[in-house]
C-alpha cells in the first residue's frame, strides 16, 4: 500500500471529472484516477452511433489517461462490464418490457458507481472516493447524518440521480465541484491547463447510442437470444376505443406526443401502457395531470424517515421543476404518499420521485 | 518508490547487450540493408549477423529466418502464408493460442478456410491424440503454441511435430514465450518476439524451414528472401540478435535460475495466503511463469493493489480501453468465470533476484489480506 491513503477518483475523460482529480492534486492529495469500463460499445454494431458523448469509448479513455499523465496521477481502467450488464442494463430492459420508463443512472450510481467503486477504493486502501457530480455533501452537527445537497449550478444539479446513495456511501464520498457552476468548472480547468476544458457534454443513457432506446432493446434481446412475444398492439382512447396500431409498448413513455401516428382533433398523449395487453393508452394533455404519486423503494437521505405528514418539493423526472406537495407515511418506512398541491404532468411509472427539503435531498424513491 | 518487475511474459526490458549492439545503428550505421554502396553494405553485416544470432537461438540455419515486425506478424505470415488460397482448407490448433493465432485463425474461416480449437484439459495442456483426431484429409497445418503466455504451460511440441510429420503436413508454432526460454522444437514454421527476450519492441521473427511453402500476406519489395518486403529494421534486428546471444549462451543456467526464484515464490505465497491455487500443470511449465488464483480476490484489484506498492504483475489481456478482459486460456481450462477473474500471472526474468522475490512475497500477502478483508463473501478465517 501507498505511504499515504489515497483518494480514488472517477475519471470519465470529461471535464468535470478531470477538474475534481486536478484539485485534488492541487490539494496535495493522494489522488489514483479510475476509469469504470461499463459497456463493451463493440458489442452490438447494428446500433451504429458516432460515438459521440457515449461512455467508455477509448477516446474518452485516451482523455482521461491523458488528463492523469499531466496532473501525474497514477491511472487505471478496470472492468466493471459484469456489474453494470446484472444490475443497470437487464433492469431497464426489464423495466422498458414491463411498460415503465427507467433511469439507468440512478442504478449505476446506487451499484456501480458507489458499490462496486468504492469496494475497488477500499480495497486499494482509499477510504474516500470523489467524482464530477454537481451535488454536495455535509454532515449535519446535531445529527451526525450526512446530507445531500443540490449542486450550486442549478441547471446541472444531478442530486435526482443520486438520491439511492445511503449513509455509508455519502460519508466516503467527496464532490469537489458541487458548489461550482459549469462555467467556473470550465474556468478552472483552463486555468489547471487540463486538456479537455472545452470538451462537450455528455449527453443521454450513456449505452444506448443516439438515445435509441427501442432499437437498443431489440439488438440486446436479440443478442440474447431472447424471442420477444407480440409487440404490435392496439393504441385506445381513455374511454376504451381503439383508434390506431402500434409497434411495441416498450417504444412508448407516459406523456409522450410524438411517434403516435394519428391524426386527432386535440393532441393527444401517451397516459399509460399496459404491457401485458400491449395496449398503449392515449388521451388529451389534462388526463396526463395526477395529484398524487406513491414512491416505494425510498432510501431517506438528510431525513432518517417519515412519522407524520411533512412538507417537500417532490421532483418526478430529471428536467421537472420540484413541486410543493405533502408527504405522507404508509405503514411501510421505504414508502411515502405523495399529495401534491397542484397536479402534475406525466408521473410516469420507473422514474423517481425525490423529496426536497430546500436544498436537501430528504430521500426519494421509485413511482409505483 | 522503488519498484520491481515481475511481467516478463509481457515484455522484458532492453538487455544490456542489446543496448550496446545498437548504438551504432543509431549513429553511424544508418544505409538502407538493400543499398549497394558501402553505408547499406555496413547495415548488411550488422543485419545479418544478427540473422546469424537468431538463427543459432532457433536451432536453425540464417537462411531459414524471416525478420518481422514482431510475434503477431510472424504468426499472421506463418498460418496465412501456410493456409492461402484458404478456401477447402482445414488448420488444427488450440483453444488457448494468444489472439495473434486466434484471430487470425477467424481471418482464414472468414477467407474459406476450417479451424479445428482442439480443447485443453485443466492442466493446460494439449492431448496430442485429440490432436491426431482433428486431422482430416484437407488438413494443411496444425498449429500449437510451445509455451502459454497466461500458464507457461509447455504443450509437447515435439510429439504434435510427429504426427505432422507422418501426415505430411505443416507444423507452426508460436514460441514467443519459449524461445531462449527453452530448447527450440523442431517444426517447419515457428513465430519468435525480439521484445520478450530483452530486444526492442517492434522486430520478431518466423523461422520458415528450407523447402516449406509459404505465400506471401505483404507485398512491395525483394527484401528477407522475397518472403517479408518492407525495408529492414536493422537496429531492431540488431538487438534481437545480441539478445538472442545472451538468451542462447545463458538459456539453461538462466532457466534453472528463474525456476528456483519462480518456486520460491510460489511457496512463499502458497504458504502464506490461504485460498490460493496454482493454475495448470506445475510440472510442465517455463521455468519463469506462476499463475496463482487467489480466492475471494479480483485480479484486477490485486495487480492494482501491488502497483500500487511497487510491483508489476498482471491479470489476464488487456483490453482496447487497458481494462481487464476475461481470459479465454483460464476459462479454457475449465475455470468459472468468478476463479478466473481471480488470477494474476506472475513472470520473472533476468533482473529479478532472491530479495526482490521476498518482498514480493510480502506484498502479495498483504494486498490479499487486505482485499480479503473487504470482500462481503471471504470466510472470515481467510
Amino acid at each position: 500500500m501507498p505511504e499515504t491513503a489515497p483518494i480514488a477518483v472517477a475519471m470519465s475523460g470529461g471535464v468535470d471529472s478531470s477538474t475534481v482529480a486536478a484539485l485534488l492534486v492541487r490539494e496535495g492529495r493522494a489522488a489514483v484516477g479510475f476509469t469504470m469500463q461499463l459497456w463493451n460499445q463493440r458489442r452490438l454494431p447494428q446500433l451504429t452511433g458516432d460515438g459521440v458523448g457515449r461512455c467508455c469509448s477509448l477516446d474518452d479513455v485516451y482523455d482521461a489517461r491523458f488528463v492523469a499523465e499531466r496532473i501525474g496521477i497514477p491511472y487505471y481502467v478496470v472492468n466493471f462490464e459484469d456489474r453494470f450488464e446484472e444490475k443497470v442494463v437487464k433492469p431497464f430492459v426489464e423495466q422498458y418490457l414491463a411498460g415503465r420508463t427507467p433511469i439507468p443512472c440512478t442504478l449505476c450510481n446506487n451499484f456501480v458507481k458507489f458499490d462496486q467503486f468504492v469496494e475497488l477504493a477500499d480495497s486499494l486502501g482509499a477510504r474516500q472516493i470523489a467524482t464530477g457530480h454537481y451535488a454536495r455533501v455535509e454532515q449535519d452537527p446535531r445529527t451526525g447524518r450526512y446530507r445531500l445537497l443540490r449542486g450550486r449550478d442549478e441547471a446541472k444539479d444531478q442530486t435526482y440521480f443520486l438520491f439511492g446513495l445511503t449513509q455509508e456511501q455519502l460519508s466516503r464520498t467527496l464532490f469537489p465541484i458541487g458548489h461550482l457552476t459549469k462555467p467556473e468548472v470550465r474556468k478552472l480547468a483552463g486555468d489547471l491547463d487540463i486538456p479537455v476544458a472545452a470538451k462537450h457534454d455528455s449527453q443521454e443513457i450513456c449505452f444506448v447510442p443516439n438515445g435509441d432506446y427501442a432499437a437498443f432493446l431489440d439488438a440486446y434481446l436479440a443478442e440474447q437470444g431472447i424471442p420477444r412475444e407480440t409487440t404490435r398492439g392496439e393504441i385506445v382512447t381513455v374511454d376504451g376505443r381503439a383508434i390506431g396500431e402500434h409497434q411495441g409498448v416498450h417504444r412508448f413513455t407516459v406523456g409522450q406526443r410524438k411517434g403516435l401516428g394519428i391524426a386527432a382533433p386535440e393532441p393527444l398523449y401517451v397516459i399509460a401502457t399496459e404491457p401485458a395487453a400491449q395496449r398503449v393508452i392515449v388521451g388529451p394533455d389534462r388526463d396526463l395531470l395526477r395529484s398524487r404519486l406513491r414512491a416505494s423503494g425510498v432510501n431517506w437521505v438528510s431525513w432518517a424517515g417519515l412519522s407524520a405528514p411533512v412538507r417537500a418539493r417532490v421532483k418526478i423526472r430529471n428536467k421537472h421543476v420540484p413541486a410543493w406537495a405533502t408527504l405522507h407515511p404508509t405503514g411501510d418506512p421505504a414508502a411515502a404518499d405523495v399529495h401534491f398541491d397542484e397536479p402534475q404532468r406525466a408521473v410516469t411509472p420507473g422514474q423517481a420521485a425525490v423529496f426536497y427539503d430546500g436544498d436537501a435531498v430528504a430521500g426519494g424513491g421509485w413511482i409505483g | 518508490m522503488q519498484r520491481f518487475y515481475f511481467d516478463h511474459n509481457a515484455t522484458a526490458p532492453v538487455c544490456p547487450e542489446a543496448r550496446e549492439a545498437l548504438l551504432p545503428c543509431l549513429a553511424d550505421v544508418y544505409g538502407n540493408a538493400s543499398s549497394i554502396h558501402h553505408f547499406g553494405q555496413l547495415a548488411k553485416q550488422r543485419l545479418e549477423q544478427a540473422r546469424r544470432g537468431v538463427a543459432a537461438l532457433l536451432g536453425c540455419g540464417p537462411k531459414e529466418i524471416v525478420f518481422t515486425s514482431g510475434g503477431t506478424e510472424s504468426n499472421n505470415l506463418a498460418l496465412l502464408g501456410a493456409l492461402r488460397p484458404c478456401g477447402g482448407r482445414h488448420v488444427i490448433t488450440t483453444a488457448i493460442e494468444h489472439p495473434a493465432v486466434l484471430n487470425t485463425c477467424a481471418q482464414i474461416e472468414r477467407e474459406g478456410g476450417a479451424v479445428t480449437y482442439v480443447p485443453v484439459g485443466a492442466d493446460g495442456v494439449v492431448d496430442p491424440d485429440a490432436i491426431r483426431r482433428a486431422l482430416r484429409p484437407e488438413t494443411r497445418l496444425i498449429s500449437v503454441m510451445h509455451a502459454n503466455n497466461e500458464l507457461g504451460t509447455v504443450q509437447p511440441v515435439g510429439d504434435i511435430a510427429g504426427i505432422a510429420r507422418e501426415a505430411g503436413i505443416l507444423f507452426h508454432s508460436d514460441g514467443v514465450q519459449a524461445a531462449g526460454r527453452l530448447a527450440p522444437p523442431d517444426t517447419d514454421l515457428y513465430a519468435v518476439s525480439g521484445h520478450k527476450l530483452g530486444a526492442l519492441k517492434g522486430v520478431g521473427a518466423l523461422r520458415v524451414r528450407q523447402g516449406t511453402p509459404l505465400a506471401n500476406i505483404q507485398f512491395g519489395g525483394h527484401h528477407e528472401r522475397e518472403r517479408r518486403p518492407g525495408t529492414e529494421n536493422v537496429p531492431g534486428a540488431v538487438s534481437f540478435g545480441a539478445a538472442a546471444g545472451w538468451a542462447h549462451a545463458h538459456r539453461d543456467a538462466e532457466a534453472e535460475r528463474l525456476a528456483t526464484l519462480r518456486d520460491l515464490l510460489e511457496e512463499g505465497v502458497l504458504a502464506r495466503v490461504p485460498h490460493a491455487r496454482v493454475n495448470g500443470d506445475r510440472s510442465r511449465r517455463l521455468p519463469n511463469t506462476t499463475n496463482i488464483r487467489f480466492d475471494y480476490v479480483e485480479g484486477e484489484a490485486m495487480v492494482i493493489g501491488l502497483d500500487l506498492a511497487g510491483f508489476a504483475v498482471s491479470s489476464g489481456a488487456a483490453c482496447s480501453s487497458g481494462a481487464v478482459e476475461p481470459s479465454h486460456v483460464l476459462t479454457a481450462i475449465g475455470l468459472s468465470p468468478r476463479d478466473a477473474r481471480s488470477a494474476v500471472r506472475f513472470s520473472l526474468g533476468r533482473d529479478n533476484d532472491e530479495a526482490q522475490v521476498r518482498a514480493l512475497i510480502d506484498a502479495v500477502t498483504n494486498v490479499a489480506t487486505h482485499l480479503r478483508r473487504i470482500s462481503a463473501e471471504a470466510p472470515a478465517h481467510a
